[in-house]
């Protein structure tokens, strides 16, 4: 994508970005303050990035199962599995390098699993991930055992609260994973393939995409997004709740791929769009509390706000708003033409 | 054999199995008392599930159910807190609210062209938020008229309690099986699910059906909403998180197929009572702890899921 198709179209993210954000600081005037202190950055916007952490990872796997006609509902459980085990390892003494590792192959676990359902067996992908939705939050108080797993390693804290050259742990995770999600998609024709089997599967198959293996590899990256997830919201309060890590986080997903103008109906996608998106509902969620509205507003401004995104993307009143800017356009180009 | 019935049988069968099982390990489960209790217990996931398995047949999805359960508890509390109105008055008022929020929904889904799942998702934020606007306690209910709701009770023989909530949930079922499988409204539905640009060249309104299909689940999850009220005695914003997830859960189990199209409004009752079964045999074995409620209502899911599949595959072939 050239600079100018890409600022096309992520402008609309951009500008509802802007607004938001001119929105906040207009209750709360110190929001854009940033200061250095003890060797961190402090400031709102870099809150905002921080605990925009999980959702910026959630979102990043689901734009890619959403590119492919699917969702995944189980993120939210995922990332309770991929916390409890991580907690797990650690309360056993295995090193912080172990405790990674189980996390991720959980992720990976959990994907495969998914994407057999959705390649092989052919179910519905919202019917295949509810089943681990519903199951996966048993599983990760079974490996609890019911109880808030606390550990004690500073090392494993840091991956949660830790700050790299001033910059929160977390945000340069989500940055860094959005960074090789995206080289791998768009630098290669995987990207293509993705979209190509969410426009119509079955032509794809025809056409010689090993679409099962890609639709298995497509689940499994969203099971390591949500275990990097996982891992975070588990080191950051240094403790695996199974019952509330992540609890409805693949709703905030879902809709950040959403507002990330992401079409549920599969095909074309942008990471960074959704990312945008992501950043946008933690504004939000952030600004509702510095403005000093009480936090019950929260929902019912996502609400209103996915209905306002849900008219724009509609298949019914998209052509009217293109017919509408196509002949602005030609007006235009008219006018030119005569002089004017 | 009618093929398409063989996941209700299997419902059936799995339920009746389970209860086998359960009964011979605890032989006290065969009693008109649990079986009362467990009419009760799960009145409300019943109610809510019967406008759920009409969506599901036209082959859409209503995640705003659980919120409409809450946002309904704390609007009946807070109403009769504010106004000295009948709760009779107050539950037609909250009936008339769901409703029609319930037609919004499936008037934006057809009119916007978008998937339930997105659609509803909004609903569920909308309904959620609406009740936490109302008041973000736990509202107490107290009202001479709740009391006798609650002692109103038929003494089954062996001191089971059939009570007005069990019945309520009956009824619905019996409501439910009248609409989907006696009416026009019902055939429609099942031609929806079968797939809309068919059932439009059959003649089916299908822009009226959406709407109705909606506002029924929405009537539904209100009454399931006067339902938990009566159960709880109060009205939390927070409460029944999840609730949609159970009932699509329950309508599955019970042997309808989620792609649409397919299913019967019985075999969601059977669902309802399998989970509400395993809940009890956990109580009843005092030693497991609760998560295996959700792995073993999981693995049910796939169980199902796959033999849908299977079945599928079967009539295809043939």
């Amino acid at each position: 994508m050239t600079g100018t198709k890409l600022l096309r179209r992520i402008a609309p993210q951009l500008l509802t970005l802007a607004a938001v954000i001119l929105l906040v600081s207009i209750y709360y005037p110190a929001f854009y303050q940033i200061v250095f202190v003890n060797d961190r950055l402090v400031g709102i916007p870099i809150d905002v990035v921080k605990r925009g952490a999980p959702v910026a990872l959630l979102a990043i796997g689901m734009t890619l199962v959403i590119a492919t006609r699917g969702i995944d509902l189980s993120v939210g459980a995922v990332m309770a599995i991929c916390g409890a085990s991580a907690a797990w390892a650690i309360d056993q003494g295995y090193g912080i390098g172990a405790a990674l590792g189980i996390a991720g192959a959980a992720g990976l676990v959990c994907g495969l699993w998914n994407g057999v359902l959705v390649a092989f067996f052919g179910i519905q992908p919202i019917v295949a991930t509810l089943i681990l939705m519903v199951a996966g939050r048993g599983v990760a108080q079974l490996i609890t055992g019911g109880t808030i797993l606390t550990f004690d390693s500073n090392e494993f804290a840091y991956l949660g609260s830790g700050t790299l050259i001033g910059v929160p742990v977390p945000t340069v995770i989500w940055v860094l994973t959005g960074i090789a999600f995206g080289l791998l998609v768009r630098r290669t024709a995987l990207g293509l393939l993705v979209e190509s089997i969410g426009v119509n599967l079955r032509a794809s198959t025809l056409a010689g995409i090993n679409s099962r293996v890609l639709l298995i590899a497509v689940y499994m990256g969203s099971g390591v997004c949500a275990a990097l997830a996982g891992v975070i919201a588990t080191a950051d309060i240094r403790g695996a709740d199974a019952n509330n890590a992540g609890l409805w986080l693949e709703l905030d997903a879902i809709l950040a791929v959403v507002i990330g103008g992401n079409s549920l109906l599969g095909g074309r996608f942008s990471i960074l769009a959704s990312l945008l998106g992501a950043m946008i509902i933690q504004t939000i969620n952030t600004g509702i509390l510095l403005a000093g509205f009480p936090s019950e507003f929260n929902l019912v401004i996502k609400a209103v706000l996915v209905i306002v995104i849900l008219v724009l993307q509609s298949p019914r009143i998209m052509p009217y708003l293109e017919l509408l800017a196509s002949r602005f356009k030609r007006s235009s180009a008219t006018r030119l033409e005569a002089g004017e | 054999m009618n093929i398409r019935a063989l996941p209700l049988y299997a419902t059936i069968a799995i339920f009746l199995l389970a209860y086998l099982i359960c009964y011979l390990q605890f032989p006290a489960m065969l009693s008109t008392r649990v079986i009362g209790n467990l009419l009760t217990d799960n009145a409300y996931l019943g109610i809510v599930a019967v406008g759920m398995t009409v969506v599901i047949i036209s082959g859409g999805i209503d995640l705003s159910v659980g919120s409409v359960i809450a946002f309904s508890g704390v609007f009946i509390a807070v109403v009769l807190r504010e106004t000295g109105l009948h709760p009779l008055a107050a539950f037609a008022l909250l009936l008339a609210i769901t409703t029609l929020f319930g037609a919004a929904m499936g008037g934006m889904i057809h009119l916007l062209a978008m998937p339930p799942f997105i659609v509803t998702l909004a609903g569920m934020f909308l309904a959620r938020g609406a009740g936490y606007m109302l008041t973000i306690d736990s509202v107490p209910i107290d009202h001479a008229f709740y009391e006798t709701m609650q002692r109103a009770y038929y003494l089954m023989p062996g001191k089971g309690r059939l009570t007005l909530l069990g019945l309520t949930m009956v009824a619905s079922v019996i409501l439910g099986m009248i609409l989907l499988h006696r009416t026009k409204f019902g055939t429609n539905v099942y031609a929806l699910g079968g797939g809309e640009a068919t059932a439009r060249l059959m003649g089916v309104a299908v822009g009226r059906t959406t709407v109705l299909i909606y506002a029924f689940s929405g009537f539904m999850a209100g009454l399931a909403g006067i339902v938990f009220s009566v159960y709880t005695s109060a009205g939390y914003p927070l409460a029944t998180v999840g609730v949609e997830l159970n009932a699509i859960a329950a309508v599955v189990i019970g042997g309808t197929l989620l792609t649409g199209g397919s299913g019967y409004m019985f075999g969601t009752l059977i669902g309802v009572l399998t989970m509400g079964l395993i809940q009890t045999y956990i109580v009843f074995d005092g030693t497991l702890s609760s998560w295996w409620t959700k792995i073993v209502i999981g693995a049910l899911l796939l169980m199902f899921i796959l033999l849908q599949k299977g079945l599928l595959r079967l009539r295809v072939s043939h």
